[in-house]
């Protein structure tokens, strides 16, 4: 299954190859991985989505906890959450496609952030299967470039991640 | 206040930790380091003649003592050496600090001469590291180091240090930090009460329980409480290689070591158990054998502060989390003024297990017989006759060291010093050189083989600069043997480069460093041999005996399969 495991760590040089280094050293997988300082700069937030069975899973949580380096985590998949990835896509627009991207981009609910005589750079948030249909949706007409970042998440109600 | 420079704070530091003797080998990048300890002389620096033997000495100090070792070794070649002395240690979670040079901070990155990222090059085998960016942090940057090496699961940290850091006309506040708090590390100081409660019960309920425990108990400094555990019980015990020692060998109540070559009594009694409560060990694939053939009627109690070991490869049914030494003070609580449920069951599980031991009693080998080759058994057994079982015996990796573990019998803790989960030859013999530096007055003898001595015999220079008395026991029987042995079973006996083809003569190469060597080739030879090498404490001595090259290590486990599957000799198997 696939789980979203949310990481509070030290913003310390290092710290991030650790996290990394251990999912390679251990043979566990990655699908996307993002991170950033939070509003505390001594912490950054890593989200990373990884797939495993239960079993995996545990290991994976227990050894990132091992890591000095990791001050938390959270593993959204186990509770309600929102999950959220953001995209931009440079896509054909040309003739009477123009008008058919820009319906889709409406469709669902996405923005276009520039435009050029041949093309739109569109914007998109949603859950990572919302960016997938919109690429399908896209396919026909032709993708040119996608800057993907990944998820992120935050559980939702009280629950907050902080020290 | 105090103004020091970087070096000299790490001198002072060193002394402030109450650090004694420190390994290591000096280099461009460490020479300030090593100026400042030039300058003082509470710390004593020894200087070895190859990084890796630094880090096994101060391995074998931290193993025989407790305490964390330390090295000091300069930047690039000199770190790198180290790399097999610190996964050793990180393996059996082995309390270590190792100080590297480093190119100074502005060449970082330039490929400067002797750059290596020995931070990135240890990450998977340290247990944290650290790399100085400012002078002034080097006294909590330490004090950090030691607390991370020595609490919660042990294991080796690495602190990476650019020579600007240490430039002695830098000069900045020195106060020995007594405690230092990282926010994200706070290892557990005690199990789940009601998790220990619950053990408890089935252990009270248990019909044919075992206890299982290993490195953890040692490290963890529970051997006493463990004894005291199971002696109220009653209940048999078999250690892993690791925890050899933590319960005494000779009472009846412990089976040996369990594995691929434990004791036959171990693992059947493991593979029929109907409770197995496992302390300080982590399942590993050498005791384990085939983890879905693995014990199949044991429900399993698994006590670890290391909460990842939980669970990793066998399933707990109980797990507790907790250091060994509080969890089983703990049980002992409970256990007092408690009696079994079953004791009718506990008896006849003893029948069963003493039927076992009674099988293989006198069977486990073949004595040589008069003016024949000696068998390597036999000489370990002498071994421990000569030092009434009280050495510290380290090994190297191969048959011997199986040999070592299997016929020495060990009453107390720390005393078989061995490389178990990385199985690192070359490991022993610098092992020893820092036990008996630490422990002068003791019997300090490497178990080797003529391959794995090779790979550290320069140490033999250390020992001859600093008067370590250590005893070498070579048992030669001119061949990679157990390398031969797995040869001998699944290469139809190709022998594929397992056979040394020039050896040199040990005595005369023993003799070019001014020591003693003995060599001896039958049994009566042996004892008197023996008794030579120990006479005089504080004199190394070598011990070439020959052996039988065509020897096996019985038991062995059958690869894939369950604990009881087991090859006893050449010719009979379980
Ligand atoms: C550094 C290292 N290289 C290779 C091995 C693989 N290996 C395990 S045992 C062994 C043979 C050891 O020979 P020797 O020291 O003579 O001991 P013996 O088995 O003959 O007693 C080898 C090569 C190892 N454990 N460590
Ligand atoms: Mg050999």
């Amino acid at each position: 299954m696939r789980h979203i495991i949310s990481i509070l760590m030290e913003n310390e040089p290092g710290a991030l190859s650790r996290v990394v280094g251990l999912f390679s050293q251990r043979n566990f997988n990655i699908e996307t991985l993002n991170v950033a300082p939070t509003e505390d700069p001594s912490l950054s937030r890593l989200t990373v989505t990884t797939v495993g069975d239960d079993r995996v899973i545990e290991q994976i949580t227990k050894h990132l906890n091992k890591l000095i380096d990791v001050v938390k985590l959270v593993d959204l998949t186990e509770g309600n959450h929102i999950e959220r990835e953001l995209m931009l896509v440079k896509v054909k627009a040309l003739g009477a496609a123009r008008d058919e991207v820009k319906r889709t981009v409406d469709i669902f609910r996405a923005q276009i952030v520039d435009v050029t005589p041949s093309l739109y750079t569109v914007q998109i948030t949603g859950d990572a299967s919302k960016l997938d249909a919109f690429l399908q949706a896209m396919a026909p007409v032709g993708i040119l470039e996608v800057a993907r970042t990944g998820v992120s998440g935050i559980a939702r109600g009280d629950k907050v991640l902080s020290l | 206040m105090e103004l020091l420079s970087g070096a000299d704070m790490i001198a002072r530091f060193l002394q402030d930790e109450g650090v004694e003797y420190i390994y290591g080998y000096p280099g461009g990048a460490a020479l300030h380091i090593y100026d400042a300890l030039f300058r003082q002389d509470k710390v004593k620096h020894i200087l070895v003649r190859h990084e890796q033997a630094a880090t096994h000495a101060a391995d074998g100090y931290a193993r025989a003592s407790g305490k964390p070792g330390v090295v000091l070794v300069t930047s690039g070649p000199g770190a790198t050496n180290a790399v097999t002395g610190i996964a050793t240690a990180y393996m059996d979670s082995i309390p270590m600090v190792v100080l590297c040079g480093q190119v100074m901070s502005h060449l970082i990155g330039d490929d400067a001469f002797q750059e290596t990222d020995i931070v990135g090059v240890t990450r998977p085998i340290v247990k944290h590291s650290f790399s100085i960016r400012h002078p002034s942090e080097i006294p909590e940057v330490l004090k950090k180091a030691f607390y991370l090496a020595s609490t919660g699961r042990p294991g080796p940290v690495v602190v990476d240090i650019p020579k600007d850091m240490t430039a002695p006309t830098e000069r900045y506040e020195y106060v020995y930090p007594k405690k230092v708090k990282l926010r994200s590390y706070n290892p557990v100081t005690r199990g789940h009460t009601g998790q220990i409660k619950k053990a408890v019960e089935m252990m009270l309920k248990a019909k044919r329980p075992v206890f299982y425990t290993g490195g953890g108990v040692v490290t963890g400094k529970a051997s006493e409480g463990l004894t005291d555990l199971v002696k109220q019980l009653g209940f048999p015990i078999t250690t892993t290689l690791m925890g050899i020692g933590s319960y005494p060998q000779s009472d009846r109540q412990c089976l040996g070591w369990l594995g691929m070559h434990g004791s036959y009594e171990s693992n059947m009694a493991m593979h029929h158990a109907d409770l197995i409560i496992a302390i300080g060990a982590r399942f590993d694939d050498r005791v384990t054998n085939n983890t879905s053939k693995f014990c199949p009627t044991a429900k399993i109690i698994h006590v670890d502060v290391d909460p990842s070991s939980v669970s990793k490869t066998v399933r707990a049914d109980v797990p507790i989390v907790g250091p060994a030494s509080s969890v089983i003070n703990e049980m002992i609580s409970l256990v007092q003024g408690q009696a079994i449920t079953h004791p009718e069951a506990l008896t006849d599980w003893w029948q069963k297990i003493d039927g076992w031991r009674a099988e293989r009693e006198g069977k486990l080998y073949e004595p040589s017989k008069p003016g024949e080759v000696l068998k390597p058994q036999e000489v370990i057994e002498a071994l421990c006759r000569v030092t009434r079982g009280e050495a510290y015996v380290t090994t190297d990796v191969g048959q011997h060291q199986m040999f070592a573990a299997q016929y020495y019998k060990f009453d107390k803790p720390n005393r078989l010093i061995t490389s178990g989960g990385l199985g690192t030859m070359g490991f022993g013999f610098p092992a020893a050189m820092g036990i008996k530096q630490n422990f002068p007055e003791d019997d300090v003898v490497c178990v080797t083989g003529e391959g794995s001595f090779q790979m550290m015999m320069q140490e033999l220079s250390t020992c001859k600069q600093y008067g370590v008395g250590v005893k070498i026991v070579n048992l030669n029987n001119a061949s990679l043997g157990m390398v031969r042995q797995w040869q001998d079973l699944n290469y139809k006996s190709r022998h594929a480069h397992s056979y040394m083809e020039s050896l040199p003569d040990f005595h005369m190469l023993i003799e070019a460093y001014g020591f003693t060597a003995i060599t001896v080739r039958t049994l009566d030879e042996l004892e008197p041999a023996l008794e030579r090498a120990f006479a005089n404490k504080h004199e190394l001595v070598f011990l070439d005996v020959k052996v039988d090259p065509h020897e096996h290590v019985y038991p062995m486990q059958v690869p894939l399969g369950a604990m009881r599957d087991m090859l006893l000799s050449k010719t009979e198997r379980t």
